[in-house]
């Protein structure tokens, strides 16, 4: 009867303590089940923005807002990778036929839409119909009109044929797809996707409160994976001041700042508590252009002058404090198509007056501005309102141009007015503007000779053949070598002829939270790894019950 | 009283359709077209493209077509559709952020006037004293100090040193987890600052015209025999001054209601507060013609409405004035 209690308590002890110890090991799993889930998904990034959106199908808007967040929800066929280099998105991969005038995607399969629709080739096929169609009100039908038709053999393979050989149609295609199955049939600029957008992207649309905050929330079955970062908020500020404010408040995570604020305003202990901050070549590029109509500037060694009469320096110093690097041509120094060897014009004065010189500009009656056949080296600047760096570059030209005896005034208009006015109907001297720095190199709209008549972007009419000839070859040709040497001629010749006195590429500056793990700096800027992105669990502030 | 209402009423229609017309014009003689927000200076926008969208807002017709087009809309009270890319209804769009400017304008008129008569009549009664003359130097330095510095100093302080009020917005990101008095307080909390900040802009004007307005009430003769007669003080300010020198402040109320409007513009970009201010400025600088009109009228029929309610309250508050036929 012993034994048998005994075996009994025994029997008890084991099933109690092998029981607990089960349960302890099953507990101790779904634990670390449940921090390995806390370390990645969780929290929300907050960003500012200056706009609200104002349509989240990508081919009616052409605000920046609108792009921003629907590059969240939607994606292309290819994609610029963080070397800035085109790869597959959407598409497995592709190829470029012997003539040049077929191309080839091959998707990726499995991939799903938000609503839980296959994506196939079909959605390829409607987004290019879609972008043709003369009632759909796109601007960005260009690159796709000259398409001749696309074939889809099957679900995942799609054929772009080109009615002609065209270099830029490959950057076209990271165009947004979208989804056929629920835009078919349906009038685009009726549609609820307008608002309420579905794509295949790594977030999905989850609110927007007008002129206050877009809400996205992570995708879990995003064929890239699921993002870290549970939500992406989208707060509408349109005060720069408020937006800095909120910033330094910790309300929003992330903004660009001006150079100013990144070099001043935030070095401060408290600051540094919080936020880290990055720097990285921004795509664009701020240029005095000259009116090449105007006979003043007609000679190049006047506009060589006054680039060597540039203060590149001190302007950067000055305007940028020191965040940003000199502009010699279309390109940035860390652009795979920028060309380092290019003529160089370090300031110089009296090199730029020896060249006035040449040029036949004499001050005969003594009043310190040079004339030549009667015609005073004297111009306007004009420029835009609302951008307090360009109007500092226009005080510091006019001071400096003045040691060689151009006398230049300054004009600072409202931005409809300086395009509609002056820069539309030519009517300008000289303007300080910048352009952005496209990812695809081409520079047809604002370099080729045909685009200088109407409201085309050649403005200043620049005109040279040889320049036209080598940005038509560069338009045909896909091999990234032989591409790069013809823009590489561009380059020295517009260096050589100073139609624009090219002045710097700035910084982008961008604050960011120090909760955020596992960001990378790239060629492409913060965003590329977003989807890495994570918060550890001890530095949290959103949790979401829903 | 009812036939002067329902005159005034019909006698708005010809004025609201004069504002139309002359906003119209103004609005088209601006340099700039919505197109060109749409395609300038954006080498990826195709050529036709801008062509395409003029055709399609109609402004390839002269002026007045496009006038005489947008009124035949607006007689069966169709605003149009946005010319931005949403191409919502214009109706749509402000009634979206009208009920946020209201309740903040209704807000700063209640608390001027709360605050801007006390101080007015206890200005006037204590003439020429410290606290007088305190007073006038407050009132004029909020008078006289940019509101959107001072906006921004405020925001700075309350809310990143001291951490006590948000910055901008009109509720927190967390609001709908909120419990009902949470969400009370949190709308109250982000409403403070611009609330408080549009009635000390607007405190100066009406505490001094309400002083001015008290003080000839109180040099009238009909008070120097009140106080003849013995009446105390108290009831000779509170009584009989107060009701009749508050007659033309009544007037101000309704001459306040365009200020406040054209105000929000300003409070509501600093404190990204998404009411019509805010989408105001952003029409007129997207050249979005629709939605410039539709907020126009709406706000010249807000107007035309608020002096109509000052006539009425006039009637109200003064015997005298009586809306009727003669007998």
């Amino acid at each position: 009867m012993k034994r048998q209690i005994c075996l009994l308590i025994l029997l008890v002890f084991i099933a109690v303590f092998g029981c607990s110890e089960n349960s302890d090991k099953g507990e101790a799993k779904s634990k670390t089940g449940l921090a390995a889930v806390a370390k990645t998904y969780g929290d929300a990034l907050v960003d500012g923005s200056i706009g609200d959106a104002s349509n989240l199908i990508p081919i009616l808007a052409t605000d920046s807002s609108s792009h921003s967040v629907a590059s969240w929800i939607y994606n292309g066929l290819l994609k610029y990778d963080k070397n800035l280099k085109l790869v597959g998105d959407l598409a497995e991969n592709y190829s470029v036929s012997e003539d040049k005038k077929v191309i080839t995607f091959n998707l990726k399969k499995g991939i799903k839409w938000h609503d839980g629709a296959p994506f196939t080739s079909e959605d390829v096929k409607f987004t290019y119909e879609l972008i043709v169609d003369d009632k759909t009100p796109t601007a960005y039908d260009s690159d796709f009109r000259i398409v001749d038709h696309i074939e889809t053999p099957d679900n995942y393979t799609v054929k772009v044929f080109y009615k002609q050989a065209y270099a830029p149609a490959l950057a076209s295609w990271t165009t947004s797809i979208l989804p056929s199955h629920l835009l078919k049939g349906v009038e685009v600029t009726k549609s609820p996707l307008q608002r309420k957008p579905v794509g295949t992207g790594p977030y999905k649309f989850l609110e927007w409160k007008p002129g206050n905050s877009i809400t996205l929330v992570a995708n879990e079955e995003y064929f890239e994976g699921r993002p870290n970062i549970e939500r992406y908020v989208y707060r509408i500020i349109p005060d720069s001041a408020t937006m800095f404010l909120e910033l330094l408040n910790g309300t929003i995570d992330m903004m660009g700042l001006s150079p100013l604020q990144f070099a001043k305003q935030t070095d401060n202990p408290r600051f540094n508590a919080k936020f880290n901050k990055y720097k990285y070549l921004s795509n664009s590029y701020t240029y005095v252009g000259y009116n090449l109509k105007n006979p003043l500037f007609k000679d190049k060694r006047v506009r060589q002058a006054l680039t060597y009469a540039t203060p590149k320096d001190d302007i950067i110093e000055g305007v940028l404090f020191g965040l940003g690097q000199k502009a010699t041509g279309p390109y940035k120094p860390t652009s795979p198509w920028y060309n380092p060897n290019v003529k160089k014009y370090e300031y110089n004065i009296e090199k730029a007056k020896s060249l006035l010189a040449e040029a036949g500009f004499k001050d005969t009656d003594n009043d310190g501005i040079l004339e030549k056949d009667g015609l005073k080296l004297k111009f306007t600047i004009i420029t835009n309102q609302g951008n307090s760096s360009r109007s500092m570059v226009a005080e510091i030209l006019q001071n400096s141009w003045s040691k060689i005896g151009a006398k230049v005034d300054i004009r600072i208009l409202e931005w409809a007015t300086f395009i509609n006015e002056y820069i539309d109907k030519r009517d300008f001297d000289a303007v300080i503007l910048g352009w952005s720095i496209p990812l695809e190199p081409d520079l047809y709209d604002i370099w080729h000779s045909s685009k200088c008549e109407g409201k085309n972007l050649n403005f200043i009419c620049y005109q040279n053949s040889e320049v036209d000839k080598l940005i038509e070859e560069g338009r045909v040709e896909f091999d990234f070598e032989k591409r790069k040497a013809i823009y590489n001629k561009i380059q020295e010749i517009l260096a050589e002829e100073q139609p624009y006195t090219f002045l710097y590429v700035g910084e982008s500056l961008i604050a960011l939270s120090n909760r955020f793990e596992n960001v990378e700096p790239a060629p492409a800027g913060l965003m590329h790894n977003f989807i890495k992105w994570y918060v550890k669990k001890e530095n949290r502030k959103y949790i979401f019950t829903q | 009283m009812l036939i002067y209402l329902i005159k005034r009423l019909i006698g708005m229609i010809p004025l609201i359709i004069g504002i139309t017309f002359i906003s119209f014009i103004v609005i088209h003689l601006a340099p700039g077209d919505p197109t060109q927000f749409l395609s300038s200076m954006n080498p990826k926008v195709s050529e036709t493209a801008r062509d395409k969208f003029i055709k399609m807002y109609n402004l390839d017709k002269p002026v007045h077509v496009q006038y005489l087009l947008w009124l035949k809309k607006f007689v069966k009270f169709d605003f149009g559709e946005s010319f931005s890319q949403d191409r919502k209804k214009v109706i749509d769009k402000v009634l979206e952020r009208l009920p946020v400017t209201l309740w903040l304008n209704i807000a700063s008129l209640a608390l001027v006037f709360i605050i801007a008569l006390p101080l007015g009549v206890l200005s006037a009664y204590m003439k020429d004293s410290v606290f007088d003359k305190a007073l006038t130097i407050f009132v004029f330095v909020g008078f006289a100090i940019p509101t959107f510095w001072l906006a921004l100093l405020c925001m700075y302080y309350f809310g990143v040193i001291l951490g006590i009020l948000p910055i901008s917005g009109l509720t927190s990101y967390n609001f709908a987890e909120l419990t009902f008095f949470g969400k009370i307080a949190d709308i109250v909390k982000h409403a403070f600052l611009p609330v408080a900040l549009s009635v000390f802009g607007s405190l100066a004007g009406l505490s001094r015209f309400s002083r001015n307005s008290m003080l000839d009430v109180l040099n009238e003769d009909y008070i120097l025999a009140a106080r003849a007669r013995g009446i105390p003080e108290n009831k000779i300010i509170f009584k009989h001054a107060l009701k009749n020198a508050l007659l033309p402040v009544v007037t101000i109320l309704g001459l306040s209601i365009p200020g406040l409007i054209g105000g929000s513009v300003i409070f509501e970009s600093i404190f990204s507060i998404p009411g019509m201010g805010q989408l105001f400025y952003q029409s007129v600088m997207m050249r979005d013609y629709p939605v410039i009109m539709g907020i126009l009228v709406i706000g010249a029929f807000l107007t035309l409405l608020g002096n109509l309610l000052a006539d009425i309250m006039y009637a109200a508050v003064d015997p005298r004035i009586r809306y009727r036929k003669k007998s």
